[in-house]
């Protein structure tokens, strides 16, 4: 089982915070990898954060690919920051030979165009990018959006950290939201694109647990929005169902607990709000998710959401003190890094309930 | 040598032969009494055999003496249901499958065979080459099917997509701005549509029957159509009338009677079926033969005594389009569209296109797309037809449900596949892979007469339906034979198949770990056969 945690902060975290909250979670091999997504940053790119930031992990060749793709559609490279990777020997890594983290200002037609213009084109571009780099097998890019940064990995999370410096708490790599995740998912193939957190277009997505409808979701959302496409691993159809409810249908974020695990027919029935749970549930049938799963999602506002399946077959905690939230799968991972917090206001969210943190740490709890 | 007329029709020729032991036999009677083909008769026997002897000692001269035999005559040819069998006390008799029998050949002297049951020719079983194979071990939980909740539950309706909701978002909540479609949320098996008239009213009230007390006794939600034949005043005016989906086929049989007790309605039907066509005999309307017309029929259908025949097309409508203006949109009209209207066509090479345009309907009033295939069953029927028309459900559903997952459609006209599910008894097991495959529901028909004592089968047994002599008073409307079944216990049996049914169901939810049904999980599903599993795209294993 993945365990998956994540962290908000109020005041900027390094990803070691994020790697002490996951190891004490391994459990056997488990440990096969890291992943993580980073939103609100500071060091580096501080000054920059208002400009779409690109992650990657690709050959030489796929450098030049992409300099030379950017360098068309009118991209202007404004900063960049390159890993200062520590190549150990005994270092269990599958390394890519080069990480590019690089922030573009929009090409100068976009100068004046809307916002939802200008998300749609870096969702585009990376999509392109993508397809680009997957052609010959140049590498992979994670995400290209503002103020976000991933980077993913396949080898021991430790070993891993110690190559890209990420104990060195160096100041270089912060932020106030990390989302974060220690194995190479999946039970299929190892492909970097199937490590979770997943991101598109400011919401990135951690999950666990099998997905047994994959099948239909996959089935229905290739047709609801180009950017849902790889289905490398059975997890990125959480992410896009949370993406179709949040950003394409403009629902409020306690819906998306809604579409994935609806209430019995019998339970929405007794409810004033039946007519529209159960046109919800009818209409999005093929989004629902029935199997043992827990959710952890970061919204593009800073947004923190944990929600669990419907029968709560998978755990999940949350607990906190005043500058930081931590959500974990296991306790022993808050204990690590939140020894001093009051642990009997921990929450345990159960079947029904959305638990949304905001930037200012106030939780909030739906029952569905 | 001549005496021997090549001609004459010998037993030999007959589909069935009677095995008659006369030691046993006591000369009741019963056997030629229940027989209704007449094919038992008394005759006295020739004297002159000195093998029998009949009330004489032995070496005296032997006396005539009276035996059971079996007709020639083609109309009164054993049929082999068995019931003299059944009711004879000292097993001296029963029929025996011939297998060198010329029945296709000879049968044919006074015009087509006609027949009810289903079809003898096209018995494969694509669904027994399908197995649940997606079974959680150790990657995710099976559930318990005693403990957890299950919630089996199908649309009958037009479902929404989603950007087309009438959702406002107000504060946190969403509202509903205007109406939407009816959908109703019902069991996954709908007991099918057999007429009163193709059933004896009693064992069309059996069905009706178990359908109510599943309702209203075990909580399944099963609902149960009418068939073309109207409906008794009593049942349109009462509360029961919601677990009812009114039919209405080419011939509009009872639907006089229905609009006349609409405004004294006093709930709703579940639904209203438009039937196009039937997947045992597509191309062919409703055939109901002059010896099943009896008075009530004539009173229930509006109808003098004669076969009544439902065109092959319903009159005026020439296309899909036309179709879903006129006939959808007047039926939803008629029962202010609070009621779902679905249509039901015989499963073709063409149920795609058919499925395809009624998606692209504007008016979002096409409720249900109910698929018949060829083994499906029907009262009344020509052999023709039965045999060497038709189309199979399971790959036909498939192909309806990709052709609406390629365009993002899928689930907005509910699939509901009948013909031939249950046919071995397992109907939990083919609606399972029915629905992974891509069905919102089951369609349940033959089944249910067979619970209700139908002895007929795939293998020419019986199938005496069309006839008017349905020896398990099943299919005919001859009070004598009607009087053989009893109501209550038929309906019983309904219901107790469909507790069994439900049980199984969740057997087979359980250990793929989901609680919801999985319309469209292929995945759940392997074939055994390379050609089953490349068709249906699904995995192949062996």
């Amino acid at each position: 089982m993945c365990r998956i945690g994540s962290i908000k902060s109020k005041a900027p975290v390094a990803p070691a915070r994020a790697l002490h909250l996951m190891l004490p979670q391994q459990e056997g091999h488990d440990n096969s990898g890291f992943a993580m997504v980073m939103q609100d940053l500071e060091g580096a790119f501080s000054h920059y954060k208002d400009k779409p930031l690109l992650s990657l992990a690709c050959t030489p060749r796929g450098v030049q690919l992409v300099n030379d793709y950017m360098e068309q559609k009118g991209f202007v490279q404004i900063a960049q920051w390159v890993p200062d990777t520590a190549r150990l020997p005994g270092l269990r890594i599958s390394a890519m030979p080069r990480y590019v983290f690089r922030n573009y200002d929009y090409p100068e037609i976009y100068r004046y165009r809307t916002q939802e213009e200008r998300e749609d084109l870096l969702v585009d571009t990376r999509l392109a990018l993508r397809a680009l780099l997957e052609e010959n097998n140049d590498g992979y890019v994670y995400s290209f959006w503002p103020d976000v940064l991933t980077l993913k990995e396949i080898g021991d999370p430790a070993d891993i950290a110690t190559y890209f410096r990420l104990w060195d708490d160096d100041g270089r790599l912060e932020a106030r939201n990390i989302v974060v995740q220690c194995r190479q998912n999946t039970n299929y193939d190892i492909v970097r694109y199937a490590a979770h957190p997943f991101f598109l277009q400011g919401y990135t997505l951690c999950a666990n647990g099998e997905n047994t409808f994959h099948t239909r979701n996959t089935e229905m959302q290739r047709s609801l929005h180009r950017g849902y496409i790889g289905f490398e691993s059975d997890s990125q159809n959480f992410l896009y169902t949370l993406h179709y409810v949040l950003h394409e249908l403009r629902w409020p974020v306690q819906y998306y607990k809604h579409v994935i695990t609806p209430l019995p027919f019998a339970e929405m029935a007794r409810r004033p709000d039946h007519k529209v749970l159960t046109l919800i549930r009818e209409s999005l049938a093929h989004l629902e998710i029935n199997g043992p799963n827990a959710i952890i999602c970061l919204l593009p506002n800073g947004d923190m959401l944990a929600c669990c399946d419907s029968k709560k077959l998978r755990p999940m905690v949350v607990g906190g003190d005043e500058t930081t939230v931590a959500i974990s799968s296991e306790v022993c991972g808050l204990n690590a890094i939140l020894p001093d917090r009051d642990a009997s206001r921990d929450i345990y969210p159960n079947e029904r309930e959305t638990i949304v943190i905001n930037n200012n740490l106030e939780v909030r709890r739906w029952k569905q | 040598m001549e005496t021997v007329k090549t001609q004459d029709i010998g037993l030999n020729d007959l589909p069935w032969i009677l095995e008659y032991r006369p030691e046993r036999c006591t000369l009741c009677g019963s056997c030629t009494a229940a027989c209704t083909a007449g094919a038992i008769r008394f005759e006295r026997e020739r004297p002159g055999n000195p093998a029998r002897k009949a009330g004489g000692e032995e070496g005296s001269t032997p006396g005539p003496r009276v035996v059971v035999r079996q007709s020639t005559a083609l109309e009164r040819a054993c049929m082999g249901c068995g019931m003299c069998e059944k009711v004879c006390p000292g097993r001296a008799i029963r029929p025996v499958r011939n297998p060198d029998h010329r029945f296709p050949i000879v049968g044919r002297a006074h015009g087509p065979i006609k027949r009810g049951g289903r079809t003898n020719l096209n018995v494969q079983r694509t669904l027994d080459a399908i197995v649940v194979g997606r079974i959680s071990q150790m990657t995710d939980p099976a559930l318990d099917s005693e403990r957890h909740t299950f919630d089996l539950r199908a649309p009958l309706g037009r479902v929404m997509l989603p950007r087309e909701l009438p959702l406002r978002v107000r504060g946190d909540s969403l509202e509903l701005e205007e109406s939407t479609p009816p959908v109703s949320w019902i069991y996954p098996a709908i007991f099918s549509d057999m007429s009163i008239g193709a059933l004896s009213t009693r064992a069309w009230e059996a069905i009706a029957l178990a359908c109510a007390y599943l309702n209203e006794q075990c909580g399944l939600p099963v609902r149960m159509c009418s068939g073309e034949g109207g409906m008794p005043v009593r049942l349109l005016e009462s509360e029961k009338l919601r677990y009812m989906i009114l039919q209405i086929a080419s011939g509009h049989f009872g639907w006089n009677r229905i609009l006349r007790a609409l405004p004294r309605m006093k709930a709703d039907p579940a639904g209203v079926l438009i039937k196009i066509g039937q997947g045992a005999k597509p191309g062919d309307g409703g055939l109901l033969p002059a010896a099943k017309v009896a008075p009530h029929i004539q009173a229930i259908r509006g109808v003098p005594r004669a076969t009544l025949h439902s065109p092959p097309n319903h009159q005026g409508l020439y296309s899909i389009e036309e179709s879903v203006q006129k006939m959808h949109l007047s039926l939803n009209a008629a029962f202010g569209f609070r009621v779902p209207v679905a249509i039901k066509c015989a499963a073709s090479a063409t149920s795609v296109s058919v499925y395809n345009n009624l998606l692209r309907d504007p008016y979002k009033i096409c409720g249900g797309f109910f698929l018949d295939g060829i083994q499906g069953g029907t009262g009344a029927a020509n052999e023709i037809s039965l045999d060497h028309t038709g189309h199979p459900i399971v790959s036909k559903l498939r192909d309806c449900y990709m052709a609406a997952v390629a365009q993002g459609l899928q689930g907005q006209i509910p699939l509901w596949a009948g013909g031939g599910i249950g046919m071995t008894g397992n109907a939990a097991a083919d609606a399972f892979k029915m629905i992974c495959l891509g069905a919102n529901g089951v369609v349940l028909g033959k089944l249910l007469i067979q619970l209700l004592g139908c002895v007929g089968n795939e293998h020419g047994r019986c199938n005496a339906c069309a006839s008017g002599r349905c020896p398990t008073g099943i299919c005919t409307q001859d009070p004598r034979l009607v009087a053989r079944l009893d109501v209550d216990k038929g309906a019983e049996s309904i219901v107790n198949y469909m507790l069994t049914f439900d049980s199984e169901l969740r057997k087979l939810l359980a250990p793929v770990g989901n609680s919801s049904l999985p319309v469209g999980r292929s995945d759940a599903l392997v074939a055994t056969d390379k050609a089953v599993a490349d068709k249906l795209h699904i995995q192949y294993a062996c």
